[in-house]
């Protein structure tokens, strides 16, 4: 095993509403990732995964709250680390985040290298212009991107040339973790396919250890990192490899989302797809037992009265069901 | 599709031609086509390729700078307004943005009824209309009582998307045109909403044209494939000869770039 990069233990975290309500995005959740591996999150709108990024990088502004658990980066706690401590010492340089729509909340006004200057200035205020573009270019030319990008505006960039110029501004510190949420989503196959290039790139070269890779596109997960976690209403439901989370995934609710993946490959445009009826329960009020119960063509009465733990099967690979393996495996094989 | 295929919409040499000199930009360029009644159409394309220029030229949005379009096989003319209000009844959309299609001071009540207006149902007693609305509702998964007197904007993406099927459901329209109706949703939700689409062609037996990137989407629901490169449609048929076998290079580079899971995904031909 290699050694651990990001470490979260039992975290939960909730976000206060504006009527004094806790919401439960992220509820006890646990997770590792080795250097040079990568962890892709999938799950359902709103079931909390850009909230469990913030959380595991200590980004606690309100209405977002600490509640309990441990993260540790490469051996060093943050939880209950100061916000502003975090913002100043570990965001971009242990951390980097490319939030969701990031490329489309660049400032109009302001050359690339503006934001390059911004990025290194916050954490050495010293830095001069010339030593920052230096640097910008060589890291630029490094990954691929045109050194002339510096000098442009965000405006004057296609979409995936926007989103690559974020994605490398975002390492420029040489942070140990990248969490991307859906840097892809909204690009057309051909950009989308070179901003996967180039993250796989940043793993390859070094440049990251360790990597997360938030979207509800399965295949490209699937053909990105490593492991896949799936999360629903704020819980893990699933974790295994990339392979048994696709073709093997244990938890029903998995395996209904394995189950909706529509890809252009010969045979598969007769396959019925499984849409899961019904809606996310509401965080605020979660069921007592699991939370996918109310949705689940298996369930038992139990279910929605026993609160299931995570069990393990295998190496690195957990559900959280009440049934064992072997249930659930005769289950799905009578449909 | 079998015997007599009716005509639904077709174009001639349809262009669309934006700004002049310098920043003069051919949208759409000099494209043919025939849609027929109840087919499903799938236009795919890369950002900018001009599709959204077109889908907006087919809704009557903007003008044409060039060519002709056809409705039912009669040249449409929707000059006056009244022509214009006449042909939206046939053709209704779903953008990308749901929250972009609503008055934001409208609520949702008022939303739904204005489809049953529209469809000539204003003089219905209050009873019948409720009933209309709370089918169409139930139709996408929506509780009707807990959506009345809400506006669009307290929904989730979701939920919004789904009243954008409500709508369609009580218009009834002959042409649905869905501009990328599931790229902001998981691939989970896509799957309900592909399902109640279909599932409301069948019943009403729409002409639905998608505009999307999305290959595999593409390839699930079309009848026909259209691939559009520049504002030109290069290479258009059934998904299996399209997708499964293309022709064009512009196509072939598409089709490679999509994510796969059963074969291998080739990263190297990144440029
Ligand atoms: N500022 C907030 N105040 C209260 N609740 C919030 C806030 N932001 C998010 N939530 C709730 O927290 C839950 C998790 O939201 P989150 O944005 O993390 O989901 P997500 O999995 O990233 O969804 P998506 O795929 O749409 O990006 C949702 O139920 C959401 O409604
Ligand atoms: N109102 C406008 N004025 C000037 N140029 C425009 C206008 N609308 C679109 N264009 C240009 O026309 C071309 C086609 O744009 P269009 O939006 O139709 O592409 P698209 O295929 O829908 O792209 P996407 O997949 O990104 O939505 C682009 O070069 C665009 O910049
Ligand atoms: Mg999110
Ligand atoms: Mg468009």
């Amino acid at each position: 095993m290699g050694k651990v990069i990001l470490e979260v233990k039992d975290l939960t975290t909730k976000y206060i509403t504006r009527f004094k309500e806790d919401v439960y995005a992220v509820d006890h959740v646990s997770l590792k990732v080795e250097e040079g591996k990568s962890l892709g999150i999938a799950g359902e709108s709103g079931c909390g995964k850009s909230t469990l990024a913030l959380s595991l990088m200590g980004y606690y502004f309100p209405p977002l709250y600490y509640t309990s658990g441990d993260i540790i980066i490469d051996g060093k706690h943050i939880s209950g680390m100061d916000p502003d401590e975090v913002r100043k010492t570990i965001l971009g340089k242990e951390i980097a985040y490319i939030p969701q729509a990031a490329m489309n909340a660049l400032n109009p006004t302001q050359k690339i290298i503006n934001f390059v200057e911004d990025v290194v200035r916050a954490h050495n205020p010293s830095a001069t212009k010339k030593d920052i573009y230096d640097m910008a270019r060589q890291r630029f030319e490094f990954l691929g991107l045109p050194a002339n990008v510096l000098d442009k505006y965000a405006v004057e960039l296609s979409g995936g040339m926007k989103q690559r110029t974020v994605i490398a501004i975002s390492v420029i510190l040489g942070p140990k973790v990248l969490i991307a949420d859906e840097p892809s989503s909204a690009l057309d196959v051909t950009s989308q396919k070179m901003v996967i290039k180039m993250l796989r790139d940043l793993m390859d070269k070094g440049i990251i250890k360790a990597m997360i890779f938030i979207t509800h596109e399965l295949p490209l997960l699937y053909n990105v990192t490593n492991d896949i976690m799936v999360m629903y209403a704020g819980q893990i439901v699933e974790r295994g490899s990339a392979k048994e989370a696709v073709f093997d995934p244990l938890h029903p609710y998995a395996k209904g989302l394995m189950g909706s993946i529509i890809v252009p490959e010969e045979g598969l445009r007769n396959v019925k797809l499984t849409a899961i009826p019904g809606v996310p329960p509401n965080l605020k009020h979660p069921p007592a037992g699991c939370r996918f119960a109310e949705r689940c063509k298996f369930a038992k009465p139990e279910c929605r009265v026993i609160s299931v733990q995570i069990k393990e099967a295998g190496p690195g690979r957990t559900y959280r069901c009440i049934f064992s393996e072997s249930e659930l495996r005769e289950a799905y094989k009578n449909g | 599709m079998a015997e007599k295929r009716k005509l639904c919409l077709s174009a001639k040499g349809l262009t669309k031609v934006f700004g002049f000199g310098k920043t003069r930009t051919v949208a759409v360029d000099n494209v043919d086509f025939s849609f027929y009644e109840g087919e499903v159409i799938s236009i795919v394309g890369e950002s900018g390729s001009g599709k959204t220029t077109l889908s907006k030229m087919l809704l009557g949005l903007i003008n044409e700078t060039e060519g002709e379009i056809f409705f039912l096989g009669q040249k449409r003319d929707i000059r006056s307004q009244r022509n214009k209000q006449e042909y939206w009844k046939n053709i209704q959309a779903i953008f990308q943005d749901p929250f972009s299609s609503y008055n934001i001071f409208n609520k949702i009540d008022s939303v739904l009824l204005d489809c049953i207006k529209m469809r000539g149902g204003g003089n219905l007693p209050k009873e019948k209309k409720i009933e209309m609305m709370r089918e169409a509702c139930s139709f996408v998964n929506l509780k009707f009582d807990e959506l009345t007197n809400k506006y669009p904007f307290e929904l989730s993406g979701g939920q919004m998307q789904r009243l954008m099927i409500a709508r369609i459901f009580l218009l009834k329209p002959k042409i649905l045109l869905a501009d990328e109706p599931t790229s902001m949703i998981d691939a989970c939700s896509r799957a309900t909403i592909l399902d109640m689409l279909m599932e409301l062609r069948k019943e009403i037996g729409m002409t639905v044209i998608f505009i999307t990137h999305d290959i595999g989407l593409a390839y699930y629901v079309s009848d026909s494939v259209y691939i559009m490169e520049h504002g030109k449609f290069v290479e258009s048929g059934t998904p299996d000869e399209v997708i499964l076998h293309p022709k064009q290079p512009y196509t072939k580079r598409l089709i490679n770039d999509v994510p796969k899971i059963y074969e291998e995904w080739d990263l190297s031909t990144v440029g």
